[in-house]
């Protein structure tokens, strides 16, 4: 156990030194960190908790998603019969599906080749994957057609990956400094900002869908009569902006917002309020040139996540593809709308679950208190393991001041985040790492005490110690890892430190402090062990 | 240099005979646990239960708990608690969760701010809403669960089934009254008191894996040694390792404890009850002496006792500490020659 070929000795040594020197960049600024090749510009994030800033956990609202999958069936299938001029009754959104009864049961079979056209194979990783989009089930000339839930779930994935990044645009717009916006699970999204103090705007801009329609006041009755009776088919009573107010819609969208271009805020030339300015793309333009020139006189709706921002009246034919929206904004309204518009849409609703802000104070309190943590902890057990272990506990005290530097170097390498628990891990670490040679040392007192010479029992003590600490420290190794796996946020960064301590500690342990004692046993030849 | 010796050489305490006390003990102190934990609850924080939770540090110095009381009560937010939390001019806010779904959280959360406005500065806001907060505490369970369960399986596999048994109760045991602990001084039970409770798990284990290890090589060199006395030899000989270990662990916790903030002070506390304390008893009195009736060396071969003499059965009081190496080497057995080979 006590011998190491030179090519050996030398490989553990570099390989230690190596691990450490990838700590470095963490002790110079970001300044001259740059100037560093990509390889060696790897350092350690400090977590919110430390730095300060804000991070909101968003929820896709997947059930928006569901519905709104349905209604585009239910429009599919009024298409696909009405096209093949079949007749029927009774269509309907029922529960997960849609329903519509054919009314001779002769077309039954023709709808059902019909509608079954509608359901597509879905693509998955490795081609087809034998499952379709639409389940479609008959019973009694009751047709039912039901979104699969494969294509419900690749669905949701698609609205997530486009929430992310219409999320990431409206961010950037703000102005806000490195955020990080990432998937969390299924129909999450966690979005970080590290120095933000007061999330309230974020959570504004963030909390819209920012669904923008141009589409016709229906004037065929007022409100105050389709309130009473009923709207017309194709039309909806909507919210306007002010309490009260109300306006009855068409459905149809003459453009959307998807066509827009771009949006700026800017003031009214004549009555100087702020109003935002919008451009509309090729075909927006051409749309809504056709619209507008078909309803001079009329007046239409700009509709805003299903609430009305401003009706007016068309006065003549808009051909340029320009426009302005008003609506008694302030100017800071005014202007998040445009960033709202120029971002583009979410495609279904967010919902904010969960809030972690924490201000710049509280951050560096806590990075003074996990250093004087450190600092004491380590003092003490120093300490306490040269009055225990003399001579021997100065290299263990040298093996754990190795460990520590190389959990350091290994999360750089990682570049992982160090929130407060991760510290925490680090110190129990330190524990973990002095066990290991506490293990060495009192198998060796024992060998000794068994008669054996020093040389002996400093060999033996080792073999059999090593094959305990193995043991001990892959059951601890297999908390952290299920801690990493099970645990999210604070637990994870605990989970991290301390999964690499144990390997970290565990190197030292099987190689360092072991050739440390070798070159010791090397050069005294020592008669007796002085522990 | 004369160095410490904490525990002195070849301690021979019986500390098999203290299984008729230490069972019946822990037995209790288990029962009480379960007691407290469905009688008294668990601080839930908001990580499990939902709500918000507000750190300020107020303009005035001390805080005007009294002021702010009025404040936030006038905000019709329902439950709410105020408390000091380190500084005399930091307090913390706790609001529980607000009917009406994750919006609703939001929505309280501003009213907090508006109603505070200049007088104070935000150190920290924290908001779980309902949809995370019940996830959390099943994923956090399902979590420590999975983790003893992997472990057991490991040592399953390292030793016999007797091994990861007695492990598995030592360990629920340790649980048991650490979440009794943590609900008899009304510590926080957030996603930090799961990790703690995990490390206690990983440490406790930790420790008797290492007495393990022991026995089951002092069951191959000792055929014929009665199972509480091969037991007794396999603790002593761990018991200065297992002290050292723990005064070590206890400076780090310490340390944590005394200068590592206010945050992190209940897993901290918690750690120190569970590991330190707890783990330490366990693995001695309880995972050791659990082994006799699991039934581990009975099936033993009962071959002839080999030639040399086993370590004189342990004596009802700790031996005086002998010089260090007063037994001759013929006195011990010669090392096994497969220590390490798995059976």
């Amino acid at each position: 156990m006590l011998f190491f070929t030179r090519w050996k000795a030398a490989a553990i040594l570099l390989t230690a030194l190596v691990v450490c020197l990838f700590a470095v960049p963490n002790f110079f600024s970001e300044k001259i960190v740059s100037h560093l090749p990509d390889w060696a510009q790897r350092h350690i994030v400090l977590g919110l908790d430390l730095q300060g800033g804000s991070s909101l956990l968003l929820q896709v609202d997947t059930n928006a998603v569901r519905q709104e999958r349905l209604q585009a069936v239910d429009d599919d299938v009024l298409r696909v019969l009405r096209q093949a001029r079949i007749p029927f009754t009774g269509r309907a959104i029922h529960g997960n599906g849609v329903e519509v009864h054919i009314t001779r049961p002769v077309d039954v079979k023709t709808a059902l080749d019909k509608l079954g056209e509608l359901s597509q194979p879905l693509a998955g990783i490795a081609g087809s994957t034998g499952q379709r989009s639409l389940d479609i089930s008959e019973n009694g000339g009751t047709i039912t057609l039901t979104p699969s839930d494969a294509a419900l779930t690749e669905r949701i994935r698609q609205a997530v990956d486009q929430s992310i990044e219409i999320i990431q645009r409206r961010v950037n717009e703000l102005g806000l400094v490195e955020p990080s916006i990432q998937r969390e699970g299924v129909d999450r999204i966690l979005v970080q900002v590290p120095g933000l103090q007061d999330p309230t705007r974020l959570k504004e801009i963030l909390g819209k869908t920012a669904k923008l329609d141009f589409r016709m006041v229906d004037l065929s009755m007022t409100v105050e009569q389709a309130m009473q009776t009923h709207p017309p088919a194709d039309s909806e009573i909507l919210n306007g902006q002010k309490a009260g107010e109300k306006y009855l819609v068409e459905k149809r969208v003459l453009v959307s917002g998807s066509d827009l271009v771009d949006a700026e805020p800017g003031f009214d030339q004549r009555t100087n309020e702020p109003v935002v300015n919008f451009r509309f793309n090729s075909s927006g333009a051409r749309k809504f040139a056709e619209a507008t020139q078909q309803n001079v006189g009329k007046p239409f709706a700009i509709v805003l996540d299903n609430q009305v921002v401003s009706a007016p009246v068309i006065r003549e034919p808009i051909l340029g593809g320009q426009g302005q929206i008003s609506g008694n904004f302030t100017v800071q309204q005014a202007n998040d709308l445009a960033i709202l518009l120029r971002a583009g849409a979410l495609p279904a609703p967010l919902t904010i679950v969960q809030e972690n802000t924490v201000g710049p104070g509280l951050g560096q309190d806590s990075i003074l208190a996990g250093e004087h943590a450190a600092y004491v902890g380590a003092a003490l057990v120093i300490f306490f393991m040269f009055v225990t272990y003399g001579l021997f506990g100065l290299f263990a005290n040298i093996a754990v001041a190795v460990n520590v530097a190389m959990i350091f170097g290994v999360l750089s390498m990682l570049g992982a985040t160090l929130t407060l628990p991760g510290i925490a891990g680090i110190v129990l670490t330190v524990g973990i790492a002095v066990d290991s040679n506490v293990l060495i040392y009192e198998r060796i007192r024992e060998e000794v005490r068994a008669g054996r010479t020093a040389i002996n029992a400093i060999d033996a003590g080792f073999t059999r110690a090593l094959a305990t600490i193995l043991d001990s420290n892959i059951t601890t190794f297999i908390a952290a890892a299920v801690l990493f796996y099970a645990g999210s946020g604070p637990v994870r960064g605990f989970a991290v430190t301390l999964g690499v301590g144990i390997l970290t500690s565990l190197f030292t342990a099987f190689t360092l402090t072991r050739l440390i004692v070798a070159y010791w046993v090397r050069m005294w030849r020592p008669r007796t062990v002085p522990i | 240099m004369r160095l410490l010796r904490i525990v002195p050489d070849n301690t021979r305490f019986d500390f098999m005979r203290f299984r008729r006390i230490s069972f019946p003990m822990s037995a209790m102190l288990s029962i009480a646990a379960i007691l407290l934990y469905f009688f008294h609850g668990l601080n839930f924080g908001i990580d499990f239960v939902g709500g918000t939770l507000v750190e300020v540090q107020t303009k005035a110095n001390p805080a005007d708990l009294a002021k702010m009381r009025a404040t936030i009560g006038a905000l019709n937010l329902g439950e709410f608690q105020l408390q000091q939390f380190g500084a005399p001019d930091d307090v913390l806010i706790r609001i529980s969760e607000q009917p009406g779904g994750d919006p609703a959280q939001e929505a309280a959360v501003q009213k907090v701010r508006n109603a505070l406005g200049a007088s104070v500065t935000y150190r920290r806001v924290e908001v779980v809403g309902p949809s995370v907060s019940t996830e959390l505490l099943s994923y956090g369970t399902i979590g420590l669960l999975s983790a003893i369960v992997a472990i057991l399986f490991y040592l399953w596999f390292r030793f016999e089934w007797q091994f990861a048994l007695g492990a598995m109760i030592a360990n629920v045991h340790d649980v048991v009254l650490t979440v009794g602990f943590m609900s008899l001084t009304r510590v926080d039970f957030d996603l930090t008191s799961i990790a703690a409770l995990l490390t206690i798990v990983g440490y406790s284990l930790n420790d008797t894996v290492v007495i393990y290890d022991r026995i089951r090589e002092m069951l191959r060199r000792y055929k014929r040694m009665s199972m509480p006395d091969l037991l007794n030899v396999s603790v002593n000989a761990t018991l200065s390792r297992s002290i050292v270990t723990h005064l070590t662990v206890a400076c780090s916790l310490l340390a944590l404890l005394l200068f590592g903030g206010q945050a992190i002070r209940s897993f901290t506390a918690t750690m120190m009850f569970g590991v330190v304390l707890v783990g330490t008893y366990t693995s001695v009195f309880i995972a050791s002496p659990i082994l006799i009736y699991l039934g581990v060396g009975t099936g033993r071969m009962g071959g002839a006792e080999e030639p040399e003499t086993p370590p004189a059965p342990p004596a009802g009081e700790p031996a005086p500490a002998k010089s260090t190496s007063s037994r001759p080497a013929s006195a011990r057995p010669a090392p096994p020659r497969r220590a390490r080979a798995r059976r």
